[in-house]
């Protein structure tokens, strides 16, 4: 079972492969993939760089190619693939049919991981993308419910990747088009959800008002922890009510840590570290306590059990400081 | 350019339906596209319910397409999806690629829903090879992205639809938002989506209406409106308007576009009927702006 984390820049997946990760993934400095942010992300020569580093250590990088090309831009995002297959790097992640199919034909020898922007949820979506692309392994939506992840694992012949940690998307992704109805840009068209330069956070007396492009999301006292603002996880009047509740999702992270052995005999193959656009401390902490969990399930997998400071640790990293198990419960549902 | 008519997409007893589509058999709408798009959970109406009123509406001469599910999670659902691929009659519209699929190898030709991630002309290409005919256009594009994708580098022989009306679908989840806001979670949900024929409206904390909840779908609160943009759309090659129901008057809408088109009339110099419904309208996407602008 491989532990995949997220590196924004060298200093991160440096923290990641010192913490004991087996894989790291990470994308170009542009809109080619969907944590575009300003001062994250790596160059094509830092990519040359962190792909003879990881690999001098016997890790995996993995490059993070997932979103839609642009028409009349399409090259950028084939010259990408076309440096990751050059350089030798271990797999490219994405989503856009153009993008598989000129991977699939021009570097057979280069892994294909279909990222979870392509929203594929079900074994016949898995069928598709392995019969026309040959992918090699899917990272799936944090749609499903530990009970559907296990059948699509029994019955599929692609390998599967789920998110174990880090920020929750609660809607299919790749298919979520709130952040572009507010702002414009959504990860598929400008590479990012909620992008940075239309949050705003304004003090009005001893209350804080959140905005994104102007439009209200929440409002919390001056003094309370925010985290990153989305627009599932705002707070709004529903019809025929007068409080402002989280009518979608509270701030609050994703923890699978006690879903560990499930996965595991489900035959998961990677459990995914969610979190490009955080630091590198937040990558070590959250990478040492992940390869201990996985470490000491695998030396005794009958009786594994959570110990409460890995969960202390992820949860003070966490949105809110609150975790969920998100979909994965039907409960949440 | 003709105007089709988008699935129902909110939960609306048996009857509300069936009055709805023998309204629409009656107009002069060209195409209707129906089904459960939302949540499976749903089951007021049946598939064979569905299919005779598609039989209903062909009898009219109305050309008929049986739209399929946005999010397919479970194994029963993927069964569900094979009855409507299997139907042997009518055109299907693809809203997962679990759809794609399935036509692929059934080896029959399928419409691109606007939830099938098409942002490129080259995969266009690609899925036209497997038996794609007219794909609508993703929500969040716009009219430059689409002008530029359907003409370079040649014309598209494929056909190309844009919802010009209605509530936009923005999201999917596993999470039933109606069902949270009553205290109760989507596996006893008691369809309670069903009392909410429009969805419920959430607003800002500013009184700014910005979501619609329906079920496990999110919608747009203010109404795309692009009526005034219908010439321009023709002029462009776009085959359909797609008219996204929320009641009985959008099919008065529709009609009338329907006859409004009818007349040949492509200068500016015919005055298009203004959309009836008063809402909050939105236009931004097709401007390349924030979905929810007004232009």
């Amino acid at each position: 079972m491989e532990l995949l984390c997220p590196a924004g820049n060298l200093a991160s997946l440096k923290a990641a492969f010192r913490a004991g990760a087996d894989a790291v993934y990470l994308g170009l400095k542009d809109d080619t993939n969907a944590r575009s942010f300003a001062g994250l992300n790596f160059t094509p020569e830092q990519i040359k760089q962190a792909t003879k580093l990881a690999h001098s250590q016997g890790r995996k990088v993995f490059l993070t190619l997932n979103t839609f090309p642009k028409p009349g831009e399409e090259s950028r995002w084939y010259q990408a693939i076309d440096l990751a297959a050059n350089i030798g790097m271990d797999a490219l992640i994405t989503a856009d049919i153009s993008l598989l199919d000129y991977a699939s034909r021009r570097y057979p020898h280069l892994p294909l991981h279909l990222s979870v922007q392509a929203s594929a949820t079900n074994l016949a979506a898995l069928d598709f993308y392995q019969q026309a692309f040959n992918i090699e392994r899917a990272v799936l939506p944090r749609v499903l419910s530990i009970k559907q992840v296990k059948d699509l694992a029994k019955n599929s012949t692609v390998d599967l990747e789920v998110f174990a940690f880090g920020s929750l998307c609660i809607m299919a992704e790749g298919r979520c088009h709130l952040s572009s109805y507010v702002t414009g840009q959504s990860p598929n068209t400008g590479g990012s959800c909620s992008p940075a330069k239309h949050v705003r956070w304004q003090e009005q007396g001893d209350k804080c008002l959140t905005r994104l492009n102007e439009v209200l999301i929440d409002t919390s006292d001056v003094d309370q922890q925010l985290g990153y603002p989305v627009v599932c996880k705002g707070r709004y009047i529903a019809e025929n009510q007068t409080q402002a509740k989280y009518l979608l999702e509270s701030p609050t992270s994703l923890n699978t840590l006690s879903l560990l052995p499930q996965l595991a005999s489900a035959g998961i193959k990677s459990l995914k570290i969610e979190g490009r656009q955080r630091s590198p401390a937040y990558v070590e902490q959250v990478t040492r306590v992940w390869r201990e969990a996985i470490d000491s399930f695998l030396t005794h997998p009958e009786s594994f059990t959570e110990q409460a400071r890995w969960n202390q640790v992820l949860a003070k990293v966490s949105e809110g400081q609150v975790t969920t198990l998100g979909a994965y419960e039907r409960q949440w549902q | 350019m003709k105007i089709s008519l988008a699935p129902v997409s909110y939960c609306w007893d048996k009857t509300s339906i069936e009055d709805f589509y023998q309204q629409a058999a009656n107009s002069q709408i060209d195409t209707v596209y129906l089904g459960e798009t939302v949540c499976s959970r749903r089951r007021l109406l049946k598939f064979k319910d569905y299919l005779e009123l598609a039989h209903m509406l062909k009898s009219h001469g109305k050309n008929v397409v049986l739209s399929t599910m946005a999010l397919i999670e479970a194994q029963s659902e993927l069964a569900e999806l094979k009855k409507h691929i299997d139907n042997g009659e009518f055109s299907i519209e693809a809203n997962d690629m679990a759809a794609v699929q399935l036509a692929r190898q059934a080896n029959i030709p399928f419409i691109c829903g606007p939830t099938i991630n098409n942002y490129n002309r080259a995969s266009l290409d690609i899925l036209q090879t497997m038996g794609m005919k007219r794909f609508v256009m993703p929500y969040e594009l716009s009219k430059a992205w689409l002008e530029s994708v359907i003409s370079e580098p040649t014309k598209a022989s494929f056909e190309v639809e844009v919802m010009g009306h209605g509530y936009i679908p923005l999201a999917h989840s596993a999470r039933c938002f109606t069902a949270k806001h009553f205290g109760l979670n989507k596996d006893n949900c008691e369809t309670i989506c069903q009392q909410h024929p429009k969805g419920i409206l959430a607003q800002t904390q500013e009184q700014q209406a910005l979501l619609r909840l329906n079920g496990v779908q999110t919608q747009s609160a203010a109404n795309i409106d692009l009526t005034q943009e219908i010439i321009s759309m023709q002029q462009m090659g776009v085959d359909y308007f797609r008219v996204s129901p929320s009641s009985l008057a959008c099919l008065d809408l529709a009609n009338e576009l329907t006859n409004a088109l009818s007349h040949d009339v492509v200068d500016d110099k015919y005055e298009l009927p203004f959309s009836h419904i008063n809402n909050q309208q939105c236009n931004g996407y097709w401007f390349g702006q924030a979905g929810l602008a007004q232009v």
